[in-house]
């Protein structure tokens, strides 16, 4: 009781369902291309419109290729679930952010680089990694096509309160280790089923210290723990990182909504279901090695051996090192690497460019690996030409490419070939995510530069 | 689709697999369908574990084996993690499962399921394995699964289990009724809301 998440959900139950879920008002609703047509679809055949259209924002992002955007995508199926978006944008009344228009991106690097998610709001979208808008100190979650549906016919939601855990991450992150590490962390700690049924608030010293953006990259990855969502209360860093951004508040109702977002944390005496506690200083650069997120270990450590996971979990163990091709209790360092994929709403912000070109840092692209580096929006892509990164990583022998979600889930065609390895700042493992048959490893943008520079598995610390 | 939600009785298909993910469920490259034809998705249920890559059947995939059929889906532990996408919902419904059961069901796919009206049924870990163990000594074997009562029995051994769900979302299974009635019909607390300020 009296957590931050009690206070954002309490202040947004419309009412409580008898022996039912909760509903709940939603203040804001991103749709993408991918799950959105058929809530659109269901709202004609009931014929009804968007009950609160202003609430909600509309941007293509999974299959927009990442070069010639100016040109008609080649994918006829793609084109046309991106060209549905924008007729259904128009005749429902919403705003749309269409490619190669400056407001596009990966809806969830937009959402908070245009100050659209701030403290204390209920955000959705169709979208799993809508947690990620919980950095800036909001609800985010991701929903199906239904609720989809029913946030355009009611801007509410029908849901179970989930029940709240905390963790506590204590001391500093050592050099070289990024949220993403820690985030990889969690997840082996927990599985990716040990945070389901609950919603996550991060806290401890090595949270609170981390930018927003790692606090970004940190809560897009609650979902690979099962959670609902994850946040991070907001405190100074969070308004400094909104201020003045296109549809944060300005002036006066700044000054109120900053006064209002302060009394955002969870009291003293706050009650978690569930409370963990690590140390910053166990946490090193992680690697994963199955097929599932969960699966991740140190970069200087070995894959488990069989006889250490339980018995009901081996027939999916060996699957899952069989389709990546690896062997119990084999060292990762050292792995020839074919695929480096920097971007996703995972890694896909400007910082992530930074850490990536700290490695780079007068090497070269080993030539045996084929580098994809794809910012997450055209802020992030407009800001790498301003500061003449591009030229910098032209020069070392990479190009960077059109923003959208790319390599993470390949629905467009940067598509990683079937049996090549690829070290991925996105955020899934999964068999085939990256393409039919491709191998990933994910790994921070440190590690991932690391791989793209001398072609195997490296540990960044050791550049 | 929406149907009524009563008693089912029926052969399983066992998927004794942990952590199967909505990217196996239904693979991205599916999800660029505007509409939502059901039998499209059922096609594609599982597709990569259906089906060779170079286009064969594969054969040694439960789906394939004619031993097994029926309207329930038996699955390991964590069944639905990662993506939310409904698609996976639509894909299960489409190829004619009513029912999966499991242990353990990630979250948004749970709730997906709900809303296609495929019932997500949570057993133990104990009650799980007896249940994998009686198809494969039985795969005619059948399981009843009764929404009124919320039991499930496994009916080669007899053993039942009771599971939950929520009243409300319980009766709009037993009545084919979606949220969105539910939400429509609330449109003036909404508005009493908003008028309130947050």
């Amino acid at each position: 009781m009296n957590t931050l998440f009690d206070k954002i959900w309490d202040a947004h139950v419309v009412q409580n369902v008898t022996d039912g879920p909760t509903q709940l008002y939603i203040d804001r609703l991103y749709c993408h291309e991918v799950t959105s047509p058929q809530a659109f679809e269901g709202l004609r055949r009931r014929g009804i419109k968007c009950f609160r259209p202003e609430k909600i924002f509309c941007m293509p992002d999974h299959n927009t290729p990442t070069h010639d955007q100016d040109k008609p995508i080649e994918d006829k199926v793609s084109r046309e679930q991106v060209d549905t978006l924008e007729k259904n944008a128009k005749e429902f009344g919403l705003e749309h952010f269409g490619m190669l228009h400056p407001k596009n991106g990966i809806i969830h690097v937009v959402g908070p680089e245009r100050g659209l998610s701030l403290p204390g709001m209920t955000i959705v979208c169709g979208d799993s990694h809508t947690s990620t808008h919980g950095a800036m100190g909001a609800v985010a979650f991701g929903i199906g096509t239904s609720e989809v549906e029913m946030v355009m016919a009611s801007q509410c939601i029908l849901q179970q309160k989930p029940k709240s855990m905390r963790i506590n991450v204590e001391g500093k992150l050592a050099k070289g280790v990024t949220a993403k590490d820690m985030a990889l962390y969690l997840m082996s700690k927990l599985t990716t089923s040990g945070a389901t049924g609950y919603f996550v608030e991060y806290a401890g010293e090595a949270v609170r210290d981390l930018s927003m953006e790692g606090r970004l990259t940190l809560c897009n990855l609650s979902i690979e723990m099962g959670a609902r969502g994850g946040f991070i209360a907001p405190d100074e860093k969070t308004f400094e990182y909104l201020k003045d951004r296109e549809y944060a508040p300005k002036g006066e109702d700044w000054d109120k909504a900053v006064e209002y977002w302060k009394t955002l944390k969870s009291g003293e005496d706050a009650v978690f279901d569930k409370e963990l506690t690590f140390r910053a200083e166990d946490i090193e650069p992680m690697v994963t090695y199955g097929t599932n997120p969960g699966m991740g270990m140190g970069i200087t450590d070995s894959i488990p051996q069989l006889d250490t996971i339980p018995e009901e979990g081996r027939e999916s163990f060996i699957k899952s090192l069989e389709y990546m091709g690896f062997e119990p209790g084999q060292e990762l360092l050292g792995t020839p690497v074919d695929y480096v994929f920097l971007g996703a709403c995972t890694n896909g912000r400007i910082e992530d460019f930074y850490a990536f070109a700290s490695i780079v840092n007068g090497r070269k692209k080993h030539p045996d690996v084929t580098a994809w580096l794809v910012p997450g929006s055209w802020m992030v892509y407009d800001q790498l030409k301003r500061e003449g990164l591009d030229k910098f990583f032209e020069r070392a022998g990479f190009e960077i490419r059109q923003p959208g979600c790319s390599a993470c889930l390949a629905m467009n065609d940067d598509k990683i070939p079937a049996g090549k390895l690829a070290v991925s700042t996105s955020n899934r493992n999964f068999e085939g995510r990256q393409g039919p048959g491709a191998r990933t490893i994910l790994a921070s943008p440190l590690t991932a530069a690391a791989a793209a520079v001398t072609g195997k598995i490296t540990d960044p610390r050791t550049l | 689709m929406k149907q009524k939600f009563d008693i089912i009785r029926s052969r399983c298909v066992p998927l004794p697999l942990e952590n199967i993910d909505t990217d196996q469920i239904i693979p991205a490259r599916f999800l660029k369908a505007t509409t939502r034809e059901e039998s499209f998705f059922g096609e594609n249920l599982f597709r990569d574990w259906r089906f060779n890559p170079d286009g064969t059947v594969n054969k040694d995939f439960v789906l394939n084996d004619p031993t097994y059929s029926g309207e329930i889906l038996v699955a390991g532990k964590n069944f639905g993690s990662g993506s939310s996408r409904e698609h996976a919902a639509w894909a299960i419904a489409g190829y004619g499962f009513r029912v999966v059961i499991s242990s353990f069901f990630a979250d948004i796919h749970k709730n997906n399921e709900l809303n296609n009206f495929v019932l997500p049924v949570v057993v133990s870990e104990d009650f799980l394995a007896e249940l994998f163990k009686s198809i494969k000594e039985n795969p005619s074997m059948e399981v009843e699964v009764n929404l009124p009562e919320q039991k499930v029995t496994n009916c080669a051994t007899g053993r039942s289990e009771n599971f939950e769900i929520n009243g409300y979302k319980k009766y709009c299974l037993m009545n084919a009724l979606d949220d969105i009635d539910f939400l429509l019909e609330n449109k003036e607390k909404t508005e009493a809301f908003e008028t309130a300020g947050l």
